[in-house]
């Protein structure tokens, strides 16, 4: 520390101090605060960016009006947004139990992405020789094993020699994203590389082409928070993150814990593929998942790796997709947009969790503390 | 024997683009924060340069100005996408990966609509032509190889000798193993993560550039260059964290990314359709075996640095 005069210690302007704890409102008036702030600074960048804006700054109003109308302006448009919101839900619970350790997978996207090929690969191969219902079984248990395979092997590798998972799950992504590409010139044999719509392994859908869907997405929420908060399982793989060490003192085997949980996290990819796959595209395609697999990791991780939050948090994103796409639609600015706005507001919701977390105490604020300290 | 030469001097020509985005990524990663903005860094490097050069593509300015311009937009630009980065990760101690996945959601898309308004007669077809000095007008292989490919050999080189040769070097690597120790010898841990990977950022944005206005130099470039971004950080591991391997590991990456359409112009290699995305797919296989590997050799020098994705928070020490 320096001394400036004798006796007289300089301190800095402010410092940081980590909150004990947060009233639990006083936390989301803050989220809320800074997503509102997000949505200005959106609104900014889209008069920077959309030419129809600055001809005509009254527009504005449209512009935050798409928010609602690109997600429930028409039934057909809030069951797509229902749609989409189950599908990134699934793949943000899939991601979860493994970051819930500690365990950075960001491969989801190719975990997901390898299902939907071989849960595609069945139908593409057995469809009309085998009943309906067996296929559809066989796809599933296709998808998950997939899925599973395709988590396991950076998980094993993890255990045994501590091979750096995050690197190791992020290439597994672009083996299978490049696995379908071959497939796909194998399947279609003019050479264009896309896969009609299968006739075979159709999701039975009752009530609404994604009720299904999102009634899965929904069970497997309350499933999976069940699991990680009321389970032997959950509660060794939350020790596990907490401290390896300890983990390791209180006679946990942390080589099991990961193998296990990947597994899982792996099926659960796999779960999301047989869905896209099966309930909803009946082809493969690069772009299958479409990016939803590093979406889900903001998602889950935006959710404090809470399954019930995440609904909160996998709704948001969405409707920032789907607003921002009616944007692009009836502003006319490249379908690129949404990407754009969803940046803006995940850099302000990753920003705030540091307010959330810590307090900043100023120079004379923590004077004055001290001299109420100084009193007792 | 001229057609491996060619392609010999392709894949040099197509790894610079790496080049540059992996000697930037181990910056950062040196100063332990795994960037995963990268791809959309690189993107933003492109839109940065080809903004400026859509101002000045059609003016009256000398020819080595209108290339030193574009070079520091793409550079400027992708050190205000490392800004961003840095302030999230290193103020206010976000999580690495989601900041740097966030960046490149954003940055992508960020460079997707600015393309879309810039125009290719002004920004591409007059300067790209710049971009070939040296070797400008030959029409062998050897006009692959212009002035940003130089760049980016240098920068490799410089990026090594400082990393490995200095004092500066030396308290980087200090900050990146054990941000605490080097604390306490009285570095300034805060601005050494910061200047690393601003820096880092604005070298690998140069990659993005590069791919655009001179390797590709087409008006579709721009759709492509994500992949390359995340075959950048590929690349890190492979070069085992020295930027001076980069200059290698590249031109392997470069050789595998870009053989299967070799491959299928050599009449006595029979390869059908099919092996093109297998062939693809190698340079990501040897990059897993390659991290396996070091994984299992656990020779300390070989390993990525030890604070590797962890924020530092100097009171919780």
């Amino acid at each position: 520390m320096r001394v400036k005069k004798a006796n007289a210690v300089q301190e800095p302007l402010f410092h940081l101090a980590k909150r004990s704890e947060i009233a639990v409102w006083k936390a989301w008036v803050i989220r809320l605060a800074v997503i509102l702030l997000g949505f200005i600074v959106c609104g900014l960048a889209a008069f920077v960016l959309i030419e129809k804006l600055q001809d005509d700054p009254s527009k504005i109003v449209d512009f935050y009006k798409c928010f609602y109308k690109g997600a429930f302006s028409t039934s057909r448009k809030l069951w797509k947004f229902l749609k989409n919101m189950a599908i990134l839900q699934c793949i943000s619970l899939a991601v979860t139990p493994a970051f819930r350790m500690r365990f950075w997978n960001i491969g989801a996207e190719g975990q997901t992405l390898v299902s939907v090929l071989g849960c595609i690969a069945v139908a593409f191969y057995l469809g009309g020789t085998v009943p309906a219902g067996v296929l559809l079984v066989l796809m599933f248990v296709a998808a998950v094993l997939c899925g599973m395979i395709w988590a396991l092997i950076p998980a094993l590798f993890k255990a045994r020699w501590n091979t750096n998972e995050t690197l190791f799950t992020l290439m597994m992504n672009y083996v299978a994203t490049f696995l379908v590409s071959y497939f796909l010139i194998v399947w279609v044999p003019s050479g264009s590389s896309t896969l009609g719509k299968l006739n075979y392994g159709k999701l039975p859908s009752f009530g609404h082409d994604y009720l299904v869907i999102i009634l899965i997405a929904l069970i497997l929420t309350i499933g999976l928070y069940i699991y990680l908060k009321h389970s032997k399982h959950g509660y060794e793989i939350s020790v596990v993150g907490e401290s390896v060490r300890t983990a390791q003192y209180s006679g946990i085997n942390v080589k099991k814990v990961i193998i296990r949980t990947m597994a899982v996290s792996g099926m659960l990819c796999g779960l999301s593929g047989f869905l896209i796959g099966a309930g909803l595209d009946q082809s493969v395609t690069t772009e299958s998942v479409g990016g939803q697999g590093f979406t889900a990791i903001m998602v889950s991780w935006l959710a404090k790796f809470n399954p019930l939050v995440m609904l909160l948090t996998s709704g948001l994103i969405s409707l920032l997709n789907s607003g921002a796409a009616q944007i692009s639609q009836d502003l006319n600015v490249n379908g690129a947009f949404p990407d754009v706005i969803t940046g803006i507001i995940l850099f302000f919701i990753i920003g705030c969790e540091f307010f959330i977390n810590y307090r900043i105490i100023f120079r004379k604020r923590s004077q004055s503390i001290l001299n109420k300290e100084g009193v007792k | 024997m001229n057609v491996w030469l060619n392609f010999l001097i392709d894949s040099l020509a197509f790894g610079a683009t790496f080049m540059y985005g992996s000697t930037g990524e181990i910056l950062t990663e040196k100063a332990g924060h795994l960037n995963l903005g990268i791809p959309g860094i690189m993107c933003m490097g492109g839109a940065g340069g080809c903004l400026v050069l859509n101002l000045v593509g059609n003016s009256n300015l000398p020819g080595f100005l209108i290339v030193i311009l574009g070079i520091l937009g793409a550079f400027f630009m992708s050190v205000l996408m490392g800004l961003i980065y840095s302030f999230l990760t290193i103020t206010l101690r976000a999580n690495q990966n989601v900041t740097g996945l966030a960046l490149t959601t954003f940055g992508v898309g960020l460079m997707k609509v600015i393309f879309s308004k810039l125009d290719s007669v002004v920004y591409l077809v007059g300067p790209k032509e710049l971009y070939r000095w040296p070797f400008a007008g030959r029409t062998d292989a050897l006009q692959c190889l212009g002035v940003m490919f130089f760049l980016a050999v240098i920068i490799a080189l410089l990026a090594s000798w400082v990393l490995f040769r200095t004092k500066v070097g030396l308290h980087l690597r200090a900050v990146g193993e054990n941000p605490g120790t080097a604390d306490a010898v009285g570095i300034n841990v805060t601005r050494y993560k910061y200047v690393a990977t601003m820096v880092g950022s604005g070298i690998a944005g140069l990659g993005g550039f590069y791919y655009i206005i001179d390797y590709m130099a087409s008006m579709e470039a721009y759709l492509s260059l994500e992949a390359f971004g995340w075959l950048s950080i590929a690349l890190v591991i492979f070069a085992l964290w020295r930027p001076h391997m980069t200059i290698i590991g590249s031109t392997v990456f470069g050789f595998l990314f870009s053989c299967s359409s070799y491959i299928t112009n050599i009449s006595w290699i029979n390869v059908t359709m099919a092996a093109k995305p297998l062939l693809k797919m190698l340079p990501y296989i040897v990059t897993i075996l390659v991290l396996i590997v070091t994984s299992i050799r656990n020779k300390r020098e070989d390993q990525p640095p030890q604070s590797l994705g962890l924020p530092y928070f100097r009171e919780e020490r």
